[in-house]
C-alpha cells in the first residue's frame, strides 16, 4: 500500500442538530482513483466541502501529505477576515461542483485564466503598462489554458461564452479549470451526472489519462456504478453520514451492508 | 386569412383596455379642476387625452404586425441580449479613438464657455461612472453610497488648502489615495455581506459622510461650505492680477487676458485624466485582477475553489473604484470654486448608478456614453427642468424594457495560443509531475 495523500480522521460534521458526517475515517492513496459513493443525502458533498476547505469539520481532522510536509485543512480555514477557504486550493486540492459553477458570462479561456491567477503577474502596474514579464506570464497562461482545452477536447470552443456550452462540455470545462490550478488532488462531485453514455465513456478515459500522465490523485463522488467499478482503485461507501464499507471495488460490491444500503433492506435482514 | 380575421377583435380589445387604463390614469389629474374648495368637471379633456393615447397605441400595434414592424422588433429584441466574445478579427478601433482624442483636445478652442462647462461636468460624471463601474459592473458589489468618495476628493482640496496649504496638483495626487483609504475603511465591515445588505450599508456610509460634512461646523464649514482655491499651472495663476506676488499666466506667456483660460486648463487636465482612467480600466479588464473581479461577480464560491482570495479581491475593487471617485471630486471642487454638502446627496449616488446601469454593467464605452447623455440631455431639456427626474424615470423604464443589459453590449476579449505552443509540445511541466519522475 502506497502512502496516503489525504487522511480523513474521525471527522464529524454537524449542522445544528443534523449530523451530516459521523466519525468518518478513510485515506486517499497517492496516484489512485478513489470513489466516494452512497445514497442521496448520505453526506458525500458535505465531506467534500470539508476536504476542500469550505466547511470546518466539527470534530476530527483532515490531513494533506504534500511534498512540503503535512497540512491540516481544518487549521487552514481559521484565518481571520478571509476565512482562508482559498488556502485549501493553494495547498493543492482542486474541486468541481455537483451543480456546475462556471463563470458563465466569461469566455472559456478566461475561465481557465482565472484559475491560473497564482501564475500570472497580478501586479497592477505591470499589467497597466504591459511590461515584458507580464506579457510572458500572460502568454504562458494562455498556452497552458489551450493545453488543457486540447486535453478535454474543448479547443474549438475556446472563445465562446462558458454559459453557452452544452452541458457535457461545461462539465469538462469545469474539470479543465480545476486542473489549471495545478492540483495534487482533484475532487470531482458527480462528474458524470447528466452525461450520455458516450460522454460518460469519454469522461472515464479522461480521468484515467489525468491519473496516469499528470501524476494526479482523484477523489470522485459518483452514482454511475458502471463508471465507478471501471475506474476506481478504492471505494468508500457512506450511508447516513457513516462509512459502511471501505475497500477494493470487488470487496465493496460484495459487501452485504452496501447491498442493504442500496436496496433499502435493513442490515438485520441481511445478516 | 385567419390571422386577419382575428386581428380586428384583438385590436378592439386592446383599444378598449388602453382607453380604460389611460382614463383611470389621467381622469383625476386633468378631468377635475380645483376651484377654491370645490372642483369643476372637465371630463371632456380627460376623454380626449385618453382617446389620443388609444389612437397611438392602435397605430403602434398596427405597425408591429406588418413585416416592417416585425423586423424592427426583431432587431430590438436581438440587441437586448447579453455578452459576446470577440472573434479576434475585428478591425482595430485605434483610428477612431485617435480622432476622438484629438477632437476632445480641440474642444476648448471651438466651444463657448457655457458648453465647456457642460463638457467638464460630463467628463466628471464619466470619471464617476468609470469608478462605480469597477465596483458594481465588474466586481458586482452594489454600492449606493459612492458619492461619499466624490465628497472626500472635493473636500480634500477645499479643506486641504485651508488647513495645509494644498494646491490643485497635490490634491490631485493625494485624492486617489485618501479616497482609496476611505474605500478600505468602508469595505472591511461589509466584505461579508452580499446584495441588498451591502447596498444598505453603503447607502448609510454615504449619508454618514454627508452628515458629518454638514454638522462639523468648526472643521468643514457645515452647510455654508468651504471655498476652493483656483488652480495653478507651474505656479502661474489664471486670474487677471496675481494674488500673492505670483505671475498670472497671461502675463508670463505674453498673451491677452481671457477669463476662459481657467476652464480650458481644467477641461484639458480632466480630459487627459479621463483618458488615462479609461485606458487603465480597459487594461484591467484583460488583466488577472480585472478577471478575478468579474469571476467574483459571476460566482464567489467557484472563485474560492480556485484559490482566489475573495476578500482581497473585493477590497481592491472597492479601493480602486473609490480612488476614481476621489479624483472626480477634486475636479468638481476646482471647477465650482466652492463646495458644500448639498452637492453630495443620495440623488447624486443614484444618478451615478443610473449611468452605470444605463451604459451596461461592465461596459466602459457604455458608461462613457451614458455619462455624456445623462449630463447633456438635461441641458438640452432646460425648458423641462421640472420634469428632469420624471424623464430619467421614463428613460430607465424604457431601457429596462428594450435593452435590459444597457446601451452597449459587453464584449469579451479573444485569446489565442502563441505560435511557439504547438499542440505536441507540452507547456505543462506541472511541479508535482517533475518531482515524481
Ligand atoms: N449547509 C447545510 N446546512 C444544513 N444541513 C446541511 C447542509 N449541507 C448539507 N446538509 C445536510 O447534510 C446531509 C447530507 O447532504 P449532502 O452532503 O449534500 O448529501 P449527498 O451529497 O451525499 O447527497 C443532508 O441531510 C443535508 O440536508
Ligand atoms: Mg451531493
Amino acid at each position: 500500500m502506497t502512502a496516503p495523500l489525504l487522511e480523513v480522521n474521525n471527522v464529524t460534521m454537524r449542522f445544528g442538530g443534523i449530523v451530516a458526517n459521523r466519525n468518518v475515517n478513510f485515506c486517499v492513496e497517492k496516484g489512485k482513483i478513489t470513489a466516494l459513493i452512497g445514497p442521496n443525502g448520505a453526506g458525500k458533498t458535505t465531506m467534500f466541502n470539508c476536504i476542500t476547505g469550505f466547511y470546518r469539520a466539527s470534530e476530527g481532522n483532515i490531513l494533506l501529505h504534500g511534498e512540503d510536509g503535512t497540512q491540516d485543512i481544518g487549521g487552514l480555514i481559521t484565518r481571520p477576515i478571509t476565512g482562508g477557504s482559498h488556502l485549501a486550493t493553494r495547498a493543492g486540492i482542486a474541486r468541481t461542483f455537483q451543480n456546475i459553477r462556471l463563470f458563465r458570462e466569461m469566455s472559456v479561456v478566461e475561465n481557465l485564466l482565472v484559475a491560473q491567477h497564482r501564475q500570472t503577474a497580478n501586479n497592477l502596474l505591470s499589467g497597466v503598462f504591459s511590461t515584458p514579464t507580464y506579457r510572458r506570464a500572460e502568454r504562458e497562461a494562455v498556452d497552458r489554458a489551450y493545453y488543457w482545452l486540447e486535453r478535454m477536447h474543448l479547443a474549438g470552443d475556446a472563445n465562446r461564452l462558458a454559459g453557452e456550452l452544452p452541458y457535457g462540455r461545461q462539465r469538462r470545462l469545469e474539470i479543465a479549470r480545476a486542473m489549471c490550478t495545478s492540483p495534487k488532488l482533484i475532487c470531482l462531485d458527480e462528474p458524470a451526472a447528466g452525461l450520455n453514455p458516450a460522454e460518460t465513456r469519454e469522461l472515464s478515459e479522461v480521468l484515467q489519462i489525468l491519473r496516469a500522465d499528470h501524476d494526479l490523485t482523484v477523489l470522485v463522488i459518483e452514482h454511475d456504478m458502471g463508471l465507478v467499478m471501471r475506474i476506481s482503485n478504492h471505494i468508500v461507501v457512506l450511508d447516513h453520514g457513516e462509512v459502511i464499507s471501505d475497500g477494493t471495488p470487488e470487496h465493496v460490491a460484495n459487501d452485504p451492508a452496501v447491498i442493504a444500503a442500496y436496496l433499502g433492506v435493513s442490515e438485520e435482514e441481511v445478516q | 386569412m385567419n390571422t386577419h380575421e382575428n386581428l380586428f377583435p384583438k385590436l378592439g380589445k386592446e383599444a378598449l383596455l388602453t382607453f380604460c387604463v389611460s382614463l383611470v390614469l389621467v381622469g383625476p389629474i386633468s378631468g377635475l379642476v380645483l376651484e377654491g374648495f370645490t372642483f369643476r368637471n372637465e371630463l371632456v379633456h380627460a376623454v380626449l387625452i385618453a382617446a389620443v393615447i388609444t389612437a397611438g397605441r392602435l397605430v403602434l400595434s398596427a405597425v408591429m404586425v406588418t413585416p416592417f414592424g416585425r423586423r424592427i422588433s426583431g432587431v430590438l429584441s436581438r440587441s437586448g441580449g447579453g455578452v459576446t466574445v470577440r472573434s479576434g478579427k475585428e478591425r482595430s478601433s485605434l483610428p477612431l479613438l485617435a480622432v476622438l482624442f484629438l477632437a476632445g483636445l480641440a474642444l476648448p478652442f471651438v466651444a463657448d464657455k457655457y458648453f465647456l462647462g457642460i463638457a467638464i461636468l460630463a467628463l466628471i460624471y464619466c470619471l464617476l461612472g468609470l469608478g462605480l463601474n469597477i465596483v458594481v459592473g465588474l466586481a458586482g458589489l452594489l454600492d449606493l453610497g459612492f458619492v461619499a468618495f466624490y465628497a472626500v476628493g472635493a473636500y480634500l482640496l477645499a479643506l486641504g488648502s485651508q488647513y495645509l496649504g494644498l494646491g490643485f496638483w497635490s490634491a490631485l495626487i493625494i485624492a486617489p489615495f485618501l479616497a482609496g483609504l476611505f474605500g478600505m475603511v468602508l469595505a472591511f465591515p461589509v466584505l461579508k455581506m452580499h446584495g441588498d445588505y451591502l447596498a444598505i450599508v453603503t447607502l448609510g456610509f454615504g449619508e454618514i459622510i454627508r452628515l458629518v460634512l454638514n454638522n462639523w461646523l468648526a472643521f468643514t464649514g457645515g452647510p455654508n461650505g468651504a471655498p476652493v482655491p483656483p488652480p495653478t499651472l507651474f505656479g502661474f495663476e489664471f486670474t487677471r492680477t496675481a494674488r500673492q506676488g505670483g505671475t498670472p499666466i497671461h502675463e508670463a506667456l505674453g498673451i491677452p487676458y481671457n477669463a476662459d483660460y481657467k476652464f480650458w486648463f481644467i477641461y484639458l487636465v480632466l480630459f487627459l485624466v479621463v483618458c488615462a482612467v479609461i485606458y487603465a480600466v480597459q487594461r484591467l479588464r484583460v488583466m488577472p485582477l480585472g478577471r478575478m473581479w468579474e469571476a467574483l461577480r459571476e460566482d464567489e464560491i467557484a472563485c474560492r475553489s480556485l484559490g482566489v482570495n475573495h476578500v482581497f479581491t473585493k477590497l481592491s475593487a472597492f479601493m480602486l473604484g473609490a480612488s476614481t471617485g476621489g479624483l472626480a471630486g477634486v475636479f468638481f471642487a476646482v471647477h465650482q470654486g466652492f463646495v458644500n454638502p448639498t452637492s453630495f446627496t443620495f440623488f447624486e449616488s443614484a444618478l451615478i448608478l443610473a449611468i452605470v446601469v444605463l451604459g451596461g454593467l461592465g461596459s466602459t464605452v457604455g458608461v462613457v456614453l451614458a455619462a455624456l447623455v445623462l449630463t447633456i440631455l438635461p441641458e438640452l431639456l432646460r425648458d423641462f427642468a421640472e420634469y428632469r427626474v420624471f424623464v430619467f424615470g421614463v428613460l430607465m423604464v424604457v431601457m429596462m424594457i428594450w435593452k435590459p443589459r444597457g446601451l452597449v453590449r459587453v464584449t469579451r476579449p479573444a485569446f489565442f495560443p502563441s505560435k511557439s505552443a504547438e499542440p505536441t509540445s507540452s507547456p505543462v511541466p506541472s511541479a508535482n509531475a517533475e518531482v515524481s519522475r
